[in-house]
C-alpha cells in the first residue's frame, strides 16, 4: 500500500486534494447535487406513477356488495327440470351485464352430493367452465352443452365431455316469503364441493385450488 | 446530343429577351418566391442540423444483394402509420358505452358517415394486414440470418413489437361490441386467466374487476389507442435508429470476395 493510495482512501474530501474541500466534508458537492436531483426527479415520477397504477390496478381488489335477485314464485320451478332465467351480473351497461342460470328445486334423489343439502334451489350458471362461453340445457338429452368448444354437462353440472376443467358454477339461492331469489355465484370442484368464484378454465381439483388463488376481495357470503 | 437549330419565327413569336431579376441582376421578388422553399430549409436545418442526421438515415450504403424482401420492414411500418391515422379519424366518432352507444356509433360510421365504410375498412383489414407483415417480416429476418451479431437486439425490440401488435389486435377486437366481439373478449380474458398463479389477477385487470364490467370496454379502448400505440411508436423508433446504426445483412447466397480479388478490384 502506497501511501498515495491511502490518501485517495480517505473518506474526507480535503484529505483527496479536492478544490474547496470544506473541513470535515465526506460527501463533495458535485455529488450531493447529483444525488439531490435524483432523488427529487425519482419522488417526482413516483408522485403521479404510482397513483396512476393503483388507479389501473385498484378494481381487482374492489369488493362488489353481495345482491340478491328475485327470478320468480316457488310454483315457476319444479324438481326434474331446468328453467332458465335472466340474472344481472353488472348491472347499467345493458345486455352486456346480463346473463343466464338455470334454476330447478333441490330434488333429494338427484342431489345426494353432501355439499348440497342445504338449499332450497339449485341454480346453475350458464357460463361455460372451460373458456365462458353461454352453455344451453337441452332437456332431451339432459345435458348442458356448449356451442363454443363442445363442453358438455350432466343434469348435475359435472362434466361428462369435451374440455371443461370443472363443473359448471353456481348461484346462491334463497326463499324471500314467495319469491325465489339469486345471489353470488360459486364455483365448484367435481366433487361439487364449494369455492369462492374462480374464472373458467381454472381447476379446482388437486393442487388447482393453490394454482389459480381466489380473488383477494372475495368475502364470505 | 446536338441542338436543333431554332426555327425561324417571327419577331412576334419568339422568346423575349430575359428581363432584369431573372438570373442576371438583383434579385426579385420573383426570384425570392422560387428560392423560399431552399430558404425556409436552410433557416430551420442552421437552427436543427437536422439535414445531418436525415442524410445519415436515408443514404446509407446496402449491401449488394439487396431485394425486395428487405421492403417487407418498411411496408410493416406503413401498415402502423395507415392504422394509427385510420384510428385517430375513427376516434373522432367512436363513443366507447357498453350499453349500446358502441355498436351504434360503429353503425353509424359503416352506414351513415361519408366515406366511414372505407375508413373503417382499411383500419379493419388493416390490422390483420399489419399481422402478416409482421410476421414475413419476421421470417425474412430469420432465413437471411439477420438477427446474429450485432443486431441481437433489433430481434428482441422486433419480438416485443409483435407482441404489442397482438395487444392491438386483441383489444381493437372487442371495440365494435357486437356478439362476436363480447364473446370473443370473453373467451380471450379467460384464457389469460388460465395461467397458473399470476393468470386469475392477469384477467381480472384485463376486465377492471371481477366480471365483465362497465368500464371493461373503456379500458380496453384506452390500452388500444393510448397506452400500446405510445409504446409501439417508441419501439419502431429505436429498432429504425439500430437499423440505420448497424446497417442491413447481405442475404445468405451472396459470398464474401477473395482478398485478392478484393484488393486488385476495389482498392
Amino acid at each position: 500500500m502506497s501511501d498515495k493510495h491511502s490518501k485517495h482512501k480517505s473518506k474526507y474530501t480535503a484529505d483527496r486534494m479536492i478544490p474547496g474541500a470544506f473541513e470535515g466534508e465526506t460527501v463533495t458537492r458535485r455529488r450531493f447535487m447529483t444525488g439531490t436531483a435524483h432523488g427529487a426527479g425519482a419522488i417526482a415520477a413516483a408522485a403521479f406513477t404510482l397513483p396512476a397504477l393503483g388507479f389501473a390496478l385498484g378494481p381487482i381488489f374492489k369488493s362488489t356488495p353481495h345482491t340478491w335477485q328475485t327470478v320468480g314464485s316457488a310454483n315457476d320451478f319444479s324438481e326434474n327440470n331446468y328453467v332458465p332465467v335472466v340474472v344481472t351480473l353488472t348491472p347499467g351497461i345493458g345486455e352486456a351485464g346480463k346473463s343466464t342460470a338455470y334454476v330447478r328445486r333441490y330434488n333429494a334423489k338427484i342431489d345426494t352430493d353432501p355439499y348440497d343439502q342445504s338449499t332450497p334451489y339449485i341454480a346453475i350458471s350458464s357460463r361455460c367452465a372451460h373458456l365462458g362461453c353461454p352453455v344451453r340445457w337441452v332437456d332431451a338429452a339432459e345435458r348442458f352443452i356448449c356451442p363454443c368448444h363442445g363442453g358438455v354437462y350432466d343434469l348435475l353440472g359435472k362434466r361428462v365431455g369435451g374440455p371443461p376443467v370443472r363443473p359448471l358454477d353456481r348461484f346462491y339461492t334463497r326463499v324471500e316469503g314467495e319469491n325465489v331469489q339469486i345471489g353470488p355465484r360459486f364455483s365448484v370442484n367435481s366433487e361439487l364441493r364449494r369455492f369462492s368464484p374462480r374464472d373458467p378454465g381454472e381447476p379446482l381439483d388437486g393442487i388447482g385450488q393453490f394454482l389459480y388463488p381466489s380473488r383477494p376481495s372475495a368475502q364470505k357470503l | 446530343m446536338p441542338k436543333l437549330p431554332a426555327p425561324p419565327l417571327p419577331a412576334a413569336l419568339q422568346a423575349p429577351p430575359p428581363r432584369p431579376g431573372e438570373g442576371n441582376g438583383k434579385a426579385g421578388p420573383l426570384d425570392l418566391g422560387k428560392e423560399a422553399g431552399i430558404t425556409v430549409v436552410d433557416w430551420v436545418d442552421e437552427r436543427t442540423s437536422l439535414s445531418g442526421a436525415g442524410r445519415w438515415l436515408l443514404f446509407r450504403k446496402v449491401p449488394k444483394g439487396t431485394n425486395w424482401f428487405y421492403t417487407l420492414g418498411s411496408a410493416t411500418m406503413f401498415a402502423f402509420l395507415s392504422q394509427a391515422v385510420t384510428g385517430v379519424f375513427l376516434a373522432m366518432y367512436y363513443r366507447p358505452d357498453p350499453a349500446g352507444g358502441a355498436y351504434e356509433s360503429i353503425r353509424h360510421v359503416t352506414n351513415e358517415v361519408f366515406l366511414g365504410q372505407f375508413v373503417r375498412g382499411m383500419h379493419k383489414w388493416g390490422s390483420s394486414v399489419m399481422v402478416i407483415l409482421v410476421f414475413l417480416h419476421m421470417g425474412r429476418t430469420f432465413f437471411f440470418g439477420a438477427y446474429k451479431y450485432p443486431r441481437e437486439l433489433n430481434w428482441v425490440i422486433g419480438v416485443v413489437l409483435l407482441i404489442l401488435t397482438m395487444v392491438m389486435s386483441f383489444t381493437g377486437y372487442l371495440l365494435p361490441f357486437d356478439q362476436r366481439a363480447y364473446w370473443a373478449t370473453i373467451v380471450g380474458v379467460n384464457i389469460n386467466g388460465t395461467g397458473p398463479l399470476i393468470g386469475p389477477y392477469l384477467s381480472d385487470f384485463l376486465r377492471g374487476g371481477g366480471e365483465f364490467g362497465a368500464t371493461t370496454l373503456s379500458r380496453f379502448y384506452a390500452i388500444h389507442m393510448l397506452l400500446i400505440p405510445g409504446l409501439l411508436a417508441a419501439l419502431i423508433g429505436f429498432h429504425l435508429y439500430l437499423v440505420a446504426k448497424l446497417g442491413t445483412t447481405a442475404p445468405p447466397w451472396s459470398k464474401a470476395k477473395e482478398r485478392s480479388e478484393l484488393l486488385e478490384a476495389e482498392v
